[in-house]
């Protein structure tokens, strides 16, 4: 396994905080401007980036991301491209942790193989494929552990106790638990709810577990913070690329530090996390 | 093409893991997967419940109208002066389609496991029409998601799924057809899974799917291979249908894949022609992909991003195919050809001359099909073709391709 995930994780644990997760789309408006937010994003606070892959048809993002998507493959983003983004990024940054986060499609044409040597040349050290469940481990899961990228597996409020196992036997890197059942993008849940799931996939495995959907503002990510190991947050960065854009899509000279600014924000709702956690 | 070993049993897939070959599959989000392994524990069980098939066999004699003739085409066999040509009547069931017999079996499969919300994709609106009419007879609430351009192009479906009390969502997300509908559906289900029952429309998804709807789609092909026996003394030399998502084909054709002497077509929409973009022709013309759960032929680019199909019929408006289609064709059991828009128009109108039926412009394209063949084959062959729907819905598309006044 790459060991920039695991080195990170135990970093933050000595640090007793919960990690700062951010996705972002790549080629979202478009290339250069998205190599600009995913550079910007570890001085703001992120501790882990995820780098979505655009996908023509998200069927499991709500349409903050789907727009974002449509942006970014308009302006002609595709998964070597995507892949491009985090080779100029481990440039000046071979800390960080990169999780590609997408559908299995675009990778499946692309080649199974050849996507995980390229990705690990480029510096990825997991992956988040939506639509690739425990059942479909022989597609990519299997193979990318064994190449020593993580696999990282969404756990959500359907995962009962009975399917924990097999969602978490192939399972690296975290576990990201999905807090409701729905799209990205959707309202935030009760965190006390949250606080029970994340204890209760905890019981199963040793992995730590970050919480995302729904997670919107700092005080989110304090409160969801307080009972996870680690927050989530897509769609409301990639509504401040939506917002800072000009009515025709294109970038603005406020799109990187309206994406920063929100995420320093973020960032001081997670520091503060285990302060509410310990009162 | 990737060619499959030839099985002993053209009729024995999927296997446990939902796969024909390689194809179908299991590819969705972990939200899902509990739903459709519990969609499957029931299919099992209604499969073999005598009560289950006893309430599916009286509704299909008493509320579908089964089972549909099987009728020989006496004038078009004589205008082409070739094979015998017989239709399957599809056409004739409630709500005018195929569609019916799938939608009655998943309600019922819905109602066994005590949902109480329906929710259903639709391209030119058949199968949103059906969804809505058994979600009337059952008592449930349903919405149907429809593409913003499908709703446009097909208004009187859009209405009649109203009158029958279903909700119908314009789906603006894409480029607003058959696959964001689906798409946008699945996003619903994903976030009302307690008491949503997705009633997929064609024989493709995530399994159960693809297996569960050619099983309630079946009963055509068992019907007409002993309608044919009964009318002819033998089996047919060909079976022909149109594909889309392909339903109503694998419907046919199941029931004849073990029979060797039988030839099987699958008749794919070649749009304006296969050259530029704007055609459906996903196994003649497209690759191996994974969308919507499962894996099969579709249209998409270098990078895997799916395609926008284009057909003058919107029930074939659809850049893959079920699985089992995908299979079929790598193993060579079934021949997969296209038929262009201008060729089924035309099929459209020979028919509606000669024999007084207006078919659907999706059975347009497997007519094309039989016309481009019959002649070519002797007076004593046979072929079978799945008339699969009216054509009442398409009436108003075709005015305007013809420049005729309604």
């Amino acid at each position: 396994m790459t060991t920039r995930m695991d080195n990170r994780f135990a970093a933050l644990k000595a640090e007793g905080r919960p990690a700062l997760i951010t996705y972002f789309m790549g080629g979202d408006p478009d290339f250069d401007t998205s190599l600009a937010i995913m550079k910007a994003l570890p001085g703001a606070g992120a501790d882990v980036i995820e780098l979505g892959m655009p996908f023509s048809d998200p069927m499991a993002d709500g349409p903050a991301i789907q727009l974002a998507g449509q942006r970014a493959l308009k302006a002609g983003q595709t998964l070597a491209k995507t892949l491009e983004l985090a080779k100029l990024f481990r440039q000046t940054d071979n800390e960080t942790p990169i999780v590609l986060m997408g559908y299995y499609n675009p990778i499946y044409i692309y080649g199974v193989e050849k996507f995980l040597d390229d990705a690990l040349a480029c510096g990825i050290d997991g992956l988040i494929v939506v639509d690739l469940p425990a059942e479909m481990d022989d597609e990519l899961c299997i193979p990318a552990l064994e190449k020593g990228i993580n696999f990282i597996r969404l756990a959500t409020p359907t995962t009962d106790d009975k399917r924990l196992p097999k969602v978490l036997k192939n399972s690296s890197g975290f576990v990201y638990y999905v807090s409701m059942n729905g799209i990205t993008g959707s309202a935030l849940p009760d965190p006390s709810l949250v606080s029970g799931a994340v204890n209760r996939i905890k019981s199963h495995t040793d992995l730590p577990v970050c919480v995302g959907f729904g997670v919107k503002t700092a005080d989110h990510a304090k409160a969801i913070g307080a009972a996870a190991d680690g927050v989530v947050v897509g769609t409301a960065i990639v509504a401040q690329v939506a917002g800072s854009l000009t009515k025709d899509g294109a970038a603005t000279g406020d799109t990187v530090s309206a994406v920063a600014t929100f995420v320093r924000g973020l960032a001081t709702g997670v520091h503060a996390a285990r302060l509410v956690a310990a009162e | 093409m990737n060619q499959a070993a030839t099985p002993n049993s053209f009729r024995s897939g999927p296997d446990e893991d939902g796969r024909f070959g390689i194809y179908g599959g299991r590819f969705v989000a972990e939200t899902l997967m509990p739903l459709i392994l519990d969609l499957q524990d029931e299919w099992e069980k209604a499969k073999t419940d005598p009560e289950f098939q006893a309430e599916l066999a009286s509704l299909g004699t008493h509320y579908i109208g089964r089972p549909s003739p099987l009728y020989f085409a006496e004038r078009l066999t004589e205008e082409l002066g070739g094979a015998k040509i017989y239709f399957k009547r599809e056409e004739l069931n409630h709500t005018g389609s195929h569609k019916i017999n799938n939608c009655i079996g998943q309600i019922l499969l819905a109602k066994r496991m005590g949902k109480t919300r329906i929710i259903a994709e639709t391209g030119a609106g058949q199968h949103g029409v059906a969804s809505a009419t058994v979600a009337a007879r059952f008592g449930l609430p349903c919405i149907v998601y429809m593409g913003a351009t499908d709703v446009e192009r097909q208004a009187p479906n859009v209405f009649r799924m109203r009158l029958l009390g279903a909700e119908v969502v314009p789906v603006t997300a894409g480029s607003g057809t058959l696959k964001d509908a689906m798409n946008e559906a699945l996003r619903d289900w994903v976030t009302n899974v307690d008491d949503t029952y997705y009633l997929i429309g064609t024989a493709a998804g995530p399994h159960p799917y693809p297996e569960m709807v050619r099983d309630f789609q079946a009963v055509i092909g068992t019907e007409a291979r002993q309608q044919i026996l009964e009318a002819e003394g033998r089996l047919p030399d060909v079976v022909i249908a149109a594909v889309g998502g392909g339903s109503n084909a694998i419907g046919i054709f199941h029931p004849f894949l073990d029979d060797p002497s039988v030839k099987i077509v699958g008749v794919e929409a070649g749009g304006k022609g296969l050259q530029g973009e704007e055609h459906c022709a996903s196994i003649t013309a497209g690759s191996p992909g994974v969308l919507h759960g499962n894996r099969t032929y579709l249209l998409q680019d270098g990078d895997g991003q799916i395609k926008e199909g284009h057909s003058i019929s919107a029930g074939l408006d659809y850049p893959g195919i079920g699985p089992e289609h995908s299979w079929l064709a790598d193993t060579g059991r079934a021949e997969y050809v296209p038929i262009m828009d201008h060729e089924a128009l035309e099929a459209f109108q020979t028919l509606t001359r000669l024999e007084g039926i207006i078919p659907a412009l999706e059975p347009s394209h497997a007519l094309a099909e039989v016309i481009k063949r019959a002649p070519k084959m002797g007076k004593d062959e046979i072929i079978l073709m799945n008339l699969s729907g009216r054509g009442d819905k398409d009436i108003f598309t075709v005015a305007k391709i013809l420049g005729m006044e309604m």
